[in-house]
């Protein structure tokens, strides 16, 4: 590129033919930014999209084609953070079109179980029964969703695709208001109590009918043994009941994915961004350093010594950038600084509601696209 | 605090004598901006933004409603005077029911609840004379009632006056709800304020003709009349009602006494100007040949029209002097027929009407808005009451004079019985102001629309309501004057709030630190006068009256007499005021160009208060408002020590008032207290309004009262028609001062939405939003609407409606499951279209005189089952049942039904910059853009809504919401705050975001969800205010395709309610004929609408009948069915046949082959 810009610039006679031939094989510099980088500008950013075309730069020899052992040889995952409910890491060698499919998958289409029916016995709280209906959906269920099936229209609900809670609070009269929360949900592991009206007095002899149909207990289960089924946290605020007030109510969870319904999301969000890239496109020293330095609010810039009172800024930290653009804000800065966005380098964070830990998230939206590129293979062959 | 006031001081003294300093510098006042906003909420706690509503209504009943009947207090038996009755007293006792008897106590909310007029009794103290048998004796009673008075809510009547937050809410109230308004028949009823021309006031202005009018409205307690003088071809005449013809004004001045033209020209000023305009008048009453006192007067009894009003006293005087002494210029008394004040009074007329000629500038304005008065509900109602009172004073009198009349009378004569026979008070208030029309025969009033329903769509559309001012002019009226934004409502009415549309400009609404003034005593301020050296009016001669070194000084347009040092009487009037000794509302206004002095104390002028400055020295200082905030100084504090005081629109002109301390010069007089209370209430919820196109807030004013949100605390326990109620609403995270001082803050109609600027999927053209469906899932933008429905349990003679079992198996059971066994739905159950509500039977013949056992059977009654109507495929809830009984004793029973949505497409949305849009696609939250932080939008809204509407305070809203969402503290954006510091500096809004890693002009990289890479664009996003408006397309859908008719014609019945069909109408079918559709047009018209078979007689071309028995068609006039043909007609043009046959008219048809 800088042979070239020369060249022009000379704006001496010479043959196309004395020009130096583009190596082949390999992308020129320039282009090969173009391709790996996105361009932070002031004003809006450039080189967005990633090439996908096999034969964009055949042109020169070089092919863009996707290959399956450079893939595996450079696909790199790095685990930056990762506890209870967060993980954060570093996707490496991808392309944006995966990474956003596993996010995709990773809001709507990883399963988890929510409470979707709710049945009122009694409610004479200020909080409307399809309020409060909607508030317990939105409960995250601390569960397992792998250990339960999806419940079909004409299924009935079962100890393998239902979770039940009970929920009665009553404030009695004379105390004062109380505060209904999350952990006033009580699991019924042997299904619904609520008896069906229109058979509680038909059929004294057997057991009366529920609104549910379970054959075990679902405390049998190992997984559960250990820990019940419970709502995640135990300090959501359902309701608030004044003297007197009573709910007492029965609510159904099922699996369902968030595509239907955000509450079956697995995540609060799950995002990535592209690694940030800061480049000193030339040495900024002394006071122009300690500009810079004091420019950025997220500390992204050093100062180092050179020797003879000089200083000069480095980048320390170019990760911590947040693209606000402040150290190219301001007359000459953009040709000191460039910011730019690697464009296979994902930084992948996954919240995660609680239902499943976020790794094992990851890997069950891994599956998931999976089984949907067998899917595609098996109805193209 | 005096402690440690007096340790200042001493500090001060020991610092001044150690330190020598300049004592020029430390004499000189110090000026520094002390920031008054705290006087705001001080001054919304001592008035209120409905106190004119209240103290109006205050004034009413503590002083108004006893003038009343002072002035009307004796009914006095015609045909003997010894018999009388004499009204001692009159008070409102404290609002109460009587049921059978016995007095209860009521509040406002029982009385929405059950349907009832909350009202106190009128109570009086009657003496009288009780005549029986020819003796009679002087009897007294006390506390009689002789009428209820509907009472407004918060009034020092109320129940509600003075009470704290739990009291309140004890009574079922909500502690945020300003009053101000009535309750009738259980629904809420405003009486709008009024604006009117100003009462008493010589006004100036030119008619169509080009003639200068010089008119007064007068009005008085015992009349109101108008009185115009007008030059017209050079000469003066008298216009009046009670005259038939135009009068020449010289004769009514000879007829008032003034026998000598020269002192009418000495009156009116000796500047031969005026002289010479005189002139031509003088010599048409010359040529008339009227001379003298009584010449005139006959001259004027030709002209009198017969008056509906002539008393005895006119019989004996003359109807003209009469007029002249009791309709013209009413409000200048005459004391002992002593007519000099009048002739004075037409005198001044004349000379403003001459300069006005002279000098074209002299015209006075009519949309100034010192020339305004504001009629509230207290005068409205004492009219009203007056009226009713004075009606049953007569009706009483009518009938001692019919008992008296009787020859031979066995009864006692007891007048107080027969005033509490009456109920035309309550009768009347309650029908007056449930109706809202006022016809005052008396005053010639008739007026409709005068009430108003209390909208309870939003908390600030009710308060909207309570500032609303209507107009006195019809609103079809093509005029552009008044409805032009007049520089003297500055401060006094808000220039941002008006409708669009036909009523634009002339409906107003008042500012937020507007007080309307009410009637004061204007005795003392009379005596004040002559006090202060004013000279009164009877020791001058005409010459002295316009003497140049002179100004006059009227009080109330009445004139008192002149000074010779009008500025000084001014300044000595002002500082009087502001130590207290006269009203607070009293203004003092000197007038230059009409050489002068007007003081004014009528009511319903408009005001504001100020700070006063001392050559430009703001009187309020640090510690005035230390002591403020330390709760030891109250507002009235603030006027009673002279730092603060009210002026009127007229002494404004007086006054030179700088917006900002720091602005003032030696010149100044007064300092604004904030400038953004020149907005009202519902322009005050805009944030940065001072940034955004001036139509953008006045379209925010007209929708923020459609807004979705909370109502009031009580919302759950009200019984309201209909009700819009937001799921989950939030106080807005940019706020302004307002929004704190009104309690919007408490009761929010909105939610703070992560908006995100973008162009996305094209279904978001015309302003459209796409919004997240995630979003929805999580409840944003729910809203529950509540609807009633009312249902009575009939009583007839014979028998009642009554509610039946409902019937538990068999047809028609399935729409009964949610009956309870009393027949009555349950609440709490889900309930959808065409189930039974209320399970009722009602008896077949109600005629019957008695119960009897025939109408108890089953069979005498029919099903009148009460049907749910709602919208189709929803599920509602019956929220609560409430059984009560209506006015007439019956029970009623009233649901009121539930439904909770989600936005659809289609739901109006609208941010708080009068950018409203609809929902044009709901989109799931993976396919939506986010950030590098995560932060997927809730909506987004195209960017071409912002180059044409150039709301930038918009844009600053979202900026100074995402920088609150990250620093945690909510920003401000009051109108015009940023001097004060009551809006923040976009500056420091940027520097915030800079801070928390944001770009600072809110732009951040955003990542597409459906590509995976960064858009080419920084994306502005950040969360604006959003509200949610009424309109929801749930309410607005329809189609049909088979349906109902209309049984007259048979074509498809009309509009929504009643499944109707879409019209082809006329232009639509004008298309369709130039287009050539032929068949089309028939189908749409005749097929698809009312096609019928007729049989036409082909010989006399009249509409045959088709004989069933003979399977042929047959003509009825020509009795056999030889020539008859079957064709097709639409039904309605076979009506009109008939129609016009049974009109006599033969249309016939003439058939020819096809």
């Amino acid at each position: 590129m800088a042979e070239q810009g020369e060249g022009r610039g000379e704006e001496t006679k010479f043959s196309v033919w004395d020009l130096p031939d583009v190596p082949m094989g390999q992308l020129p510099p320039h282009l090969e930014l173009q391709r790996t980088r996105v361009f932070c500008n002031k004003d809006a950013p450039i080189h967005t999209e990633s090439i996908q075309y096999s034969g964009a730069y055949s042109s020169i020899g070089v092919d863009n084609s996707v290959q399956l052992d450079n893939f595996c040889k450079n696909f790199r995952v790095e685990v930056i953070r990762l506890n209870e409910d967060d993980i954060e890491f570093d996707m490496i060698g991808i392309d944006a079109a995966i990474a956003n499919s596993f996010r995709r998958i990773l809001l709507a289409e990883v399963p988890t179980m929510a409470i979707e029916k709710v049945l009122f016995a009694n409610n004479t709280s200020v909080v409307q029964d399809e309020v409060l209906a909607h508030r317990l959906g939105l409960v995250p269920i601390s569960v397992d969703p792998r250990l339960f099936d999806y419940m079909s229209e004409n299924d009935q609900p079962n100890e393998k695709n239902a979770i039940v809670f009970k929920l009665h609070v009553k404030c009695e009269r004379g105390s004062p208001r109380i505060t209904v929360k999350s952990d006033e949900l009580k699991w019924l592991p042997n299904g619904s109590e609520l008896v069906k009206e229109s058979t509680a007095n038909s059929d004294s002899s057997s057991k009366p009918e529920t609104y549910t149909y379970f054959s075990s207990s679902q405390e049998s289960v190992p997984e559960f043994v250990k820990n019940p089924i419970a709502p995640k946290y135990p300090d959501i605020i359902l309701a608030k009941l004044g003297p007197g007030q009573e709910i007492e109510l029965e609510a159904h969870a099922v699996k369902g994915i968030g595509k239907t319904h955000a509450k079956w999301s697995p995540v609060a969000t799950a995002w990535y961004r592209m690694l940030p890239e800061v480049i000193l496109l030339e040495d900024v020293e002394d006071e122009l350093a300690e500009e810079l330095k004091s420019k950025c609010p997220v500390n992204v810039f050093d100062i180092e010594d050179i020797g003879k009172g000089k200083k000069r800024a480095t980048v320390a930290r170019p990760r911590s950038c947040t693209l606000c653009r402040e150290c190219i804000r301001g007359d000459d800065w953009e040709k000191r600084v460039a910011l730019r966005r690697v464009k296979n380098h994902f930084i992948f964070t996954i919240e995660s509601t609680g239902a499943l830990p976020p790794e094992v998230l990851f890997t069950e939206a891994v599956k998931i696209l999976e089984g949907k590129c067998e899917r595609v293979i098996t109805e193209l062959s | 605090m005096g402690l440690k006031q007096e340790d200042i001081l001493l500090n001060n003294n020991s610092n001044a004598s150690e330190i020598p300093v300049d004592k020029q510098k430390l004499a000189a006042p110090i000026k520094s901006a002390v920031d008054k906003f705290q006087l705001v909420p001080e001054f919304l706690k001592v008035r209120g933004l409905v106190k004119q509503h209240l103290d109006s209504f205050n004034y009413f009943v503590n002083i108004g409603i006893k003038k009343i009947v002072r002035a009307n207090d004796r009914i006095v038996a015609d045909l003997d005077p010894s018999i009388y009755l004499r009204f001692k007293d009159v008070r409102i006792g404290d609002p109460s029911m009587t049921v059978d008897g016995i007095v209860e106590k009521i509040n406002p909310h029982t009385c929405r609840l059950s349907d009832m007029t909350y009202s106190a009794p009128i109570l009086v103290n009657i003496e009288y004379i009780h005549g029986s048998h020819g003796q009679k004796s002087r009897l007294e009673k006390n506390n009689l009632v002789i009428g209820r008075m509907p009472i407004m809510l918060r009034s020092c009547c109320c129940v509600l006056y003075g009470k704290d937050e739990a009291e309140l809410a004890r009574l079922g109230e909500c502690p945020l709800d300003p009053g101000g308004y009535f309750v009738i028949k259980g629904t809420e009823k405003v009486i709008l304020i009024q604006e009117q021309l100003s009462k008493n006031r010589i006004i100036i202005d030119a008619d169509k003709k080009g003639n200068i009018n010089a008119s007064v409205t007068s009005s008085s307690e015992a009349t109101k009349s108008k009185t115009i003088v007008q030059m017209e071809k050079e000469k003066i005449y008298l216009l009046l009602n009670q005259f038939a013809k135009k009068i020449p004004i010289m004769v009514v001045m000879k007829a008032m006494g003034m026998e000598s033209d020269q002192e009418v020209v000495q009156m009116v000023g000796r500047d031969p100007r005026y002289s010479a305009l005189l002139l031509p008048s003088i010599e048409e009453c010359a040529g008339l040949s009227i001379y003298t006192r009584e010449q005139a007067l006959a001259y004027l009894d030709t002209k009198t029209t017969k008056s509906l009003y002539a008393g005895p006293s006119s019989v004996e005087e003359g109807k003209a002097f009469s007029i002249l002494r009791d309709v013209f210029l009413a409000n200048v008394p005459v004391h002992c027929n002593n007519f000099r004040p009048k002739c004075l009074y037409v005198a001044v007329m004349l000379r403003r009407m001459m300069e006005a000629i002279l000098n074209k500038d002299a015209m006075d304005d009519k949309d100034y808005v010192g020339n305004k008065r504001l009629e509230l509900s207290g005068q409205l109602i004492s009219l009203l009451f007056e009226d009713l009172f004075k009606t049953t004073i007569a009706e009483v009198k009518k009938n001692i004079n019919l008992i008296l009349s009787k020859a031979s009378r066995s009864s006692v004569l007891d007048p107080s019985s027969i005033l509490l026979g009456k109920d035309i008070i309550s009768m009347g208030l309650e029908r007056t102001l449930s109706t809202g029309n006022f016809d005052i025969k008396r005053f010639r009033m008739h007026r409709k629309g005068m009430t108003q329903i209390l909208a309870r769509l939003s908390f600030i559309g009710t308060l909207g309501f309570m500032t609303k001012v209507s107009p006195q002019f019809e609103k079809s009226r093509k005029v552009s004057g008044p409805r032009a934004l007049q520089p003297s409502q500055w401060g006094m009415l808000c220039p941002c709030d008006t409708p669009e549309g036909e009523a634009c400009g002339l409906v107003k609404n008042l500012a937020l630190m507007t007080h309307v003034t009410t009637d004061e005593d204007e005795g003392p301020l009379i005596s004040l006068c002559y006090c202060l050296g004013v000279e009164d009016l009877e020791l001058l001669s005409g010459e002295e009256l316009h003497s140049s070194n002179s100004f006059l000084v009227m009080l109330n347009g009445l004139i008192l007499g002149k000074h010779r040092r009008p500025q000084h009487f001014a300044i000595a009037m002002r500082k009087l005021r502001r130590a207290g000794k006269v009203g607070e509302f009293v203004s003092v206004f000197v007038n230059e160009k009409q050489r002068c002095v007007y003081i004014a104390s009528d009511g319903g002028r408009v005001c504001r208060p100020l700070v006063i400055a001392d050559k430009g020295i703001s009187r309020i200082k640090e510690h005035h408002m230390k002591q403020l905030l330390d709760g030891v100084r109250t507002f009235n504090d603030f006027l009673s020590d002279g730092l603060l005081e009210y002026l009127d629109v007229n002494e404004e002109n007086n006054a030179l008032i700088a917006l900002y301390e720091g602005e003032a010069t030696p010149e100044t007089t007064h300092i604004e207290i904030e400038p953004f209370t020149i907005l009202g209430v519902i322009a005050g919820l805009i944030p940065y309004p001072h940034h955004n196109q001036s139509p953008r807030n006045t379209y925010q004013c007209a929708m923020g009262k459609q807004a979705m949100g909370n109502i009031a605390y009580n919302q759950l326990c009200r019984m309201d028609t209909l009700l819009y109620l937001l799921v989950y609403p939030q106080r807005p995270l940019l706020t302004t001062r307002t929004i704190e001082l009104v309690g919007y803050d408490k009761l929010g109609a909105g939610q703070n939405a992560t908006v995100a600027v973008i162009s996305y999927s094209g279904y978001d053209i015309e302003d459209a939003i796409v919004m997240n469906k995630a979003s929805l899932d999580r409840g944003f933008g729910r809203c529950i609407v509540m609807k009633k429905t009312a249902n009575v349990i009939q009583k007839y003679r014979s028998a009642s409606d009554r509610l039946l079992k409902p019937e538990r198996t068999g047809p028609g059971s399935e729409r009964m499951q949610k009956l309870d066994d009393d027949g009555i739905a349950a609440p709490g159950e889900i309930i959808r279209p065409n189930d039974v509500l209320l399970n009722k039977a009602v008896p077949i013949y109600t005629s019957g005189s008695s119960v009897s056992s025939e109408s108890l059977r089953d069979s005498a009654y029919k099903s009148a089952k009460q049907v749910y109507k709602g919208p189709e495929g929803e599920s509602c809830v019956v929220d609560r049942v409430a059984l009560s009984t209506d006015r007439n004793g019956n029970p009623s029973i009233r649901f009121l039904i539930r439904h909770t949505r989600r936005p659809e497409l289609g739901d109006k949305f609208s941010s708080r910059h009068g950018q409203k849009g609809v929902c044009g696609i709901i989109i799931q939250q993976e396919d939506f853009p986010f950030s590098e932080r995560g932060i997927c939008p809730d909506l987004i809204m195209n960017p071409h809504g912002f180059p044409s509407r150039m709301t930038v305070g918009k844009m600053i809203e979202l900026l100074g919401g995402k920088a609150g969402v990250s620093c945690g503290r909510f920003h401000y954006g009051s109108a015009f705050g940023e001097p004060s510091g009551h809006a923040d500096k976009v500056e420091t809004i940027s520097e915030t975001l800079i801070k928390h890693g944001f770009c600072y002009n809110g732009k951040d990289i955003i990542y597409s969800g459906i590509t995976g890479c960064p858009l080419q664009a920084y994306i502005f996003m950040g969360p604006i205010y959003y509200q949610k408006l009424k309109h929801m397309v749930l309410d607005k859908m329809h189609a049909r395709g088979n349906g109902p008719r209309v049984m007259l014609t048979r074509q498809p019945t009309e509009g929504r309610a009643r499944k109707g069909g879409l019209r082809v109408g006329e232009m639509e079918r004008d298309c369709l004929i130039a287009y050539g559709a032929s068949m089309l047009i028939f189908e749409r018209l005749m097929i698809s609408s009312d096609p019928f078979e007729v049989q036409v007689c082909r010989k006399c071309g009249l509409l045959g009948y088709y004989s069933q028995k003979l399977k042929t068609g047959i003509c009825s006039s020509c009795k056999n069915g030889n020539n008859v043909s079957t064709m097709k007609l639409p039904y309605a043009c076979k009506l009109l046949i008939q129609e016009l046959q049974s009109m006599n008219i033969v249309p016939r048809l003439k058939l020819a082959e096809a």
